[in-house]
């Protein structure tokens, strides 16, 4: 049998058996909803209805009803887009890079990180779907055979790369997820009583019946997915840093994006997971299956992915001094003094400041600063996206069409709305799937858990 | 009459010992129900690594053939267009740029390749009926089938080097 070291802490804390397991995920599922669930998901009902709407309206009358204007084409709605795709990529990355360098307390975590991947890149698409404006022709984007020409479309485009790599990602990424719930289900399955709840599982289980061959080929699809997938998550958000790197406009032609952005993902992703968990795990009563350890772990990679960032933010303002090139100088000079330097000010305190707390180990073990810290983070990211976007374009080279962009209540309701629609998901997510992938963890139970460890101990 | 028996234990490190002096008098388990994998059980009761690996590459470079071959009959052949003065009637020279789509492509193709032929191969689909013998071995007990079938052994001696073992309950069914 496998040992840990007893030093080590325990992942599963107190005394836990495998019908435990068993029972604290599956009990909640079976349970009444609580009071707090449903005041939850009503607030965010009613926010998503109200983005809901916010998007007909933009879709009924067209573009023109968002702040942009002919010199700022890309703001709030593309500052969105890429703040969930940054988001979505925790998920991945906790359950494929973890699972490859066999980091066992992501089975605590992966299954709602990569819930919450699944909802903020569905969120995502939404923005660069509505900003074609005209949404009914979004299937344009694919090279489909047409009557005009045919005119195929560019695959030397970004843009173009951006669609195969976010369908790909988001499609595969709900295949990794899908796959790890088949066995959850089924043991949700053979412990429902009411004939409805059972035979909905019994659907959703896909006749799971956990013979060794099947775990057997479990084990291999879930290593060669995780194999794939951990490219896929790098691939993906280097090609949206190449929407703007490819480009000739000064502050976003630099080369330096990929890697910036990839860590910015990472970083914001882990943000969203802390503050998401923190409130399931108290909700849910998970406490002893996510507990301080997880939360340190993940601070740690929050240090370490914050403090790429700030490098990067850095060497991007150095390198636009040592290039010599004019219009790359006062772009940076422009994003740190100009009309927009409050947001580069509260980006720099958010991302570059706030994440070195965590060197502390009071605060990095503290759940209180951890939810604080998280919100600012996700904050801080919000408005780097917005500081790239919005202060790189609002001074065009020529000073006659140099303008500001002033969002509008449909650019506001629309990015509040998609809020709105992630809690939902993820609150109906958190109610009716196995929130904690439960026979992994079993997997992990006598080698990490405490009564196991005691018991190793006391020999 | 064949039997069938359904061998319960309730601990998989017991179903692995338990597993292991069975098979040593030379009978057959032909398969276990596990809530979770039991790692060391594939050896012990003769089930073989899986292929599913080889299929997950095929399909993968499939989808680098199609995506190569695609973007090629786009861009280069069937309408050439000049596009930032980039090389519109070569394939290896635009190739840099035709790098990031064949890649997700092949990653597409694989993946989903892969998790079909895992499901089908599994005959794990939606509304497919579930086989385990009890409820219990999604939850926390381990399930060993052993048929007379598959053994030389009478039902009797199965029984009997069955019940040697640490086992929690035991059913005896009857089979056609």
């Amino acid at each position: 049998m496998q040992k840990e070291a007893a030093i080590r802490e325990p992942l599963i804390l107190g005394d836990k058996s495998y019908k435990d397991i068993t029972d604290d995920v599956v009990g909640p599922i079976q349970g009444a909803a609580p009071i707090g669930w449903k005041i939850m998901i009503t607030i965010s009902t009613i926010i998503a209805i109200y983005g809901v709407g916010s998007i007909l309206y933009l879709l009924g009358t067209g573009i023109g009803v968002w702040g942009l204007n002919k010199t700022v084409g890309w703001a709030w709605d593309i500052t969105n887009f890429v703040w969930w795709v940054g988001i979505g990529h925790a998920g991945t990355l906790i359950s494929a890079v973890l699972l490859l360098f066999r980091q066992k307390w992501r089975m605590a975590i992966n299954r709602s990180a990569e819930a919450m991947t699944i909802f903020a890149v569905i969120m995502a698409a939404i923005f660069p779907g509505i900003h074609m404006g005209r949404i009914w022709v979004s299937y344009w984007v694919l090279p489909l055979p047409n009557q005009f020409g045919s005119l195929w479309v560019n695959f030397n485009s970004p843009l173009l790369w951006d669609v195969f790599a976010i369908s790909t990602y988001f499609s595969v990424s709900l295949v990794f997820w899908y796959i790890g719930l088949i066995p959850d289900f089924a043991t949700i399955r053979d412990r429902m009583t009411k004939p409805l709840a059972k035979k909905i599982y019994g659907v959703l289980s896909f006749g799971w019946s956990g013979r060794a061959k099947h775990w057997n080929r479990f084990e291999e699809v879930s290593l060669v997915l995780a194999g794939i997938a951990t490219p896929l998550v790098f691939s993906v958000h280097s090609i949206v840093s190449m929407d703007f790197a490819t480009s000739v406009v000064p502050g976003w032609h630099t080369t330096i994006f990929p890697p910036y952005f990839v860590s910015g993902a990472v970083f914001s992703g882990f943000a969203m997971v802390q503050t998401l968990l923190l409130i399931m795990r108290k909700g849910m009563k998970l406490e002893n299956y996510i507990h301080v350890k997880h939360v340190e772990y993940m601070n740690i990679v929050i240090i370490v992915t914050g403090s790429i960032v700030g490098v990067a933010y850095l060497t991007e303002l150095f390198i636009s001094w040592y290039s010599g090139v004019e219009y790359e100088s006062y772009a940076f000079i422009n994003r740190f003094s100009g009309p927009y330097s409050w947001s580069y000010w509260i980006m720099m305190t958010c991302n570059v400041i706030s994440p070195q707390l965590f060197w502390f180990k009071k605060i990095r073990r503290s759940l209180v600063a951890t939810f604080i810290l998280s919100i600012v983070v996700n904050i801080g990211m919000w408005f780097e996206r917005y500081v790239i976007i919005v202060t790189s374009i609002h001074r065009d080279y020529d000073p006659s069409s140099w303008g500001e962009f002033h969002p509008t209540s449909v650019d506001v309701g629309i990015f509040i709305g998609t809020l709105g629609i992630f809690f939902t998901l993820f609150l109906a997510f958190a109610r009716f799937f196995p929130v904690l992938a439960l026979n992994e963890l079993k997997t992990i139970l006598k080698t990490s858990g405490e009564n196991y460890k005691k018991q190793q101990a006391n020999h | 009459m064949n039997k069938v028996f359904h061998v319960m234990y309730d601990d998989d490190d017991t179903l692995k010992d338990a597993a292991s002096a069975l098979v040593a008098k030379g009978i057959r388990v032909k398969d276990v129900f596990s809530p979770f994998p039991v790692h060391g059980i594939d050896p012990i009761i003769g089930v073989k690594r899986t292929r599913l690996g080889i299929a997950a590459f095929m399909y993968a470079t499939t989808g680098t053939t199609l995506a190569l071959l695609g973007m090629w009959y786009f861009m280069i052949s069937d309408w050439p267009m000049n596009i930032g003065g980039k090389p519109s009637f070569s394939l290896i020279e635009n190739l840099p740029a035709f790098i990031p789509v064949t890649f997700e492509f092949s990653v597409l193709c694989g993946a989903h390749g892969m998790a079909i032929t895992y499901l089908l191969r599994n005959g794990t689909l939606p509304g497919m009926p579930a086989s385990n013998p009890d409820p219990r071995t999604t939850d926390d007990k381990f399930v060993m089938e052993i048929t007379t079938e598959q053994n030389a052994m009478s039902a009797d001696e199965l029984e009997a080097a069955i019940k040697e073992t640490p086992l929690f309950e035991l059913s005896i069914k009857d089979y056609k």
